[in-house]
């Protein structure tokens, strides 16, 4: 009797937990395996085969977009850890008892503000009639108009503007663990700064980091409003691509593939980045 | 304050550091939102005056956001996806925490992972995976039956599930740390004088979850208010607030509606974030 409730119960948590996972991830990632995998020789007659994949690997626009997409999102994400980490170390570790709890809030508080908000505040501030360029000009350092906007730089700046407080938020949760007593050992043991940080500091808040870092990764790689809205026309990013087969063309075979692709590449990165630094998702990720 | 005896330049250059991070944090969202309450038709300096025309002017050329329906309805249609969305993850999210946390079944560890996987997929991903197998069963449908079924088209619903499919990873999250702290001992002892299970589930159990529950249904809300790369493509006529902002932004051009827009969801959000942080807080018991 005891043992069948217990049996019960678990069929009826399972349930909403399957059909989830089964209907809104699982069947879909398998349709679009197959969509892919799909040709199109003429209206409404499909072939199976790997022709959508052989198209993208013969058009270098395509396959330069997306390592050009991975390299510069592994880019933004290191600067993120870069700048990231003194902050979220500062919060949680040298920050004031009183101070602490107010900077953190300061950064959960903007967490969940739109891509769209952060984009806008940055093209009124950067573009040819931007708050900048009028304030450069008032203060006559420049004495034309200048365009901060569509250049790599600034795309790479927004979108570390974007993802930076999923780096901090967890690092901060992360290094708060930490006792003190542990970082004065290493000092005391004669450490000079440097290896305190590198020997104690960093291996212990080694989850956060790699947490941080493939969310952080992950947002990059799959964003669309940050570069299409600061790079302009040639920002060349391979979200855009798959915005442009689908919903342009009508290609979803093609929208499919690369949605594929770019898949099995972001996930690639994070799997190598977890043998790398000998961590799971689930002491992660899951634990931010 | 391990730091404390490191020499004091450092340490000031340090805070200046700091400082500069949050100014660097502050300043677009200062600007979205401070354009809102210029007096000119353009989102750009000079300063020519405080004005609420943005907000509450109901004429053309100034139209104000509490005028503009199109933008209304967009806010509409997100306050109603976001509920639904929040409450169906909500659900699963609990059900997901007594999965894992009580339950013992053969797979547990590959199972949570599969649970947080959906956190680690590209939203526009996520998007067109849904759209193609929706229209695939839509049009299977009525080829083969000859049914019209107008809901697995883009639309509210399909926009729902796209966000609920990845939100509920979040939710999941969320309660199951929660559920994790729970001390058996008060169900034993509920158990002991004499309540049934369902009584020290809704008197006992839930009531524990309820400021994590609480927590992360508001996330849950922000997240789906705010995203825009799985709604893309899985949006029909019904358009929430930020494609019809986006819209707005790609046909017209930026004008100081779209930033009274900012401000409003600037204030909105933080603030609900604020709510999520004390809910938690205050319960937690440290």
């Amino acid at each position: 009797m005891q043992s069948d409730i217990k049996r019960l119960s678990l069929i009826l948590l399972f349930a909403p937990f399957a059909l989830w996972l089964l209907l809104l991830i699982i069947l879909p990632h398998i349709g679009i395996v197959a969509l892919s995998l799909r040709e199109k020789i003429a209206p409404r007659v499909y072939e199976f085969g790997f022709g959508n994949y052989i198209d993208f690997i013969q058009e270098p626009i395509y396959w330069n977009t997306l390592l050009r997409t991975g390299s510069m999102s592994i880019l933004v994400t290191f600067l993120a850890l870069l700048i990231g980490f003194p902050i979220a170390y500062y919060i949680a570790k040298i920050a004031g008892r009183r101070s602490r709890g107010a900077l953190f809030l300061l950064c959960l508080i903007p967490l969940w503000v739109s891509d769209l908000i952060r984009a806008f505040g940055w093209i009124l501030l950067l573009r040819e009639t931007g708050v900048v360029s009028n304030f450069l000009q008032y203060t006559g350092l420049i004495s034309q108009p200048i365009e901060f906007l569509y250049n790599d730089i600034t795309v790479i700046i927004g979108l570390v503007y974007t993802v930076i407080l999923f780096m901090i938020v967890p690092l901060v949760s992360t290094l708060d663990g930490m006792g003190d007593d542990m970082i004065e050992a290493g000092y005391n043991l004669g450490g000079s700064g440097f290896t305190v940080l590198r020997k104690i500091i960093v291996p212990y808040a080694m989850p956060g980091i790699v947490s941080g870092c493939i969310v952080v990764f992950m947002l990059t790689a799959g964003s669309y409003l940050t570069p299409i809205l600061l790079g302009g026309k040639n920002s060349s990013w391979f979200t855009e691509q798959i915005y442009n087969q689908f919903i342009m063309r009508f290609n979803w075979e093609s929208g499919a593939t690369f949605g594929f692709l770019l898949l099995t590449f972001t996930s690639l990165v994070v799997w190598l980045g977890l043998k790398l630094t000998g961590q799971t998702l689930a002491n992660t990720v899951a634990k931010s | 304050m391990a730091v404390a005896t490191q020499n004091k330049a450092l340490l000031i250059g340090y805070r200046a550091y700091v400082v500069a991070f949050f100014i660097f944090l502050a300043a677009p969202l200062v600007a979205a939102a401070a354009f809102a309450f210029n007096d000119s038709l353009f989102p750009a300096l000079p300063w020519q005056g405080f004005t609420l025309d943005w907000f509450f002017n109901d004429t053309e050329p100034k139209l104000g956001m509490f005028h503009d329906r199109r933008l209304l309805r967009g806010l509409y249609y997100s306050a109603i996806i976001g509920a639904i969305v929040s409450a169906l993850s909500v659900f699963v999210g609990t059900t997901n925490a007594f999965l894992f946390v009580r339950g013992t079944f053969p797979g547990k560890n590959f199972f949570y992972i599969l649970m947080i996987l959906p956190l680690v997929i590209p939203g526009v991903i996520l998007g067109i995976s849904i759209l193609v197998m929706a229209s695939n069963i839509a049009n299977g449908l009525e080829d083969n039956y000859n049914m019209e079924l107008d809901f697995l088209r883009p639309g509210i619903l399909l926009v729902v599930f796209g966000q609920f499919s990845f939100i509920t990873t979040i939710t999941s999250l969320v309660i199951t740390a929660r559920l994790k702290k729970f001390d058996y001992t008060m169900e034993e002892a509920a158990l002991n004088l004499g309540a049934s299970r369902v009584q020290v589930l809704r008197t006992v159990t839930l009531p524990f979850l309820r400021p994590a529950m609480i927590a992360a249904g508001i996330v849950a809300f922000l997240v789906s208010f705010e995203n825009f790369n799985t709604t893309l493509f899985l949006v029909g006529s019904e358009s929430p607030l930020t494609i019809t902002m986006y819209d707005r932004m790609a046909k017209v051009g930026s004008t100081p509606v779209l930033n009274a827009v900012s401000f409003v969801l600037i204030v909105g959000s933080g603030l609900l974030a604020l709510i999520s942080v004390v809910v938690q807080r205050d319960k937690s018991g440290g």
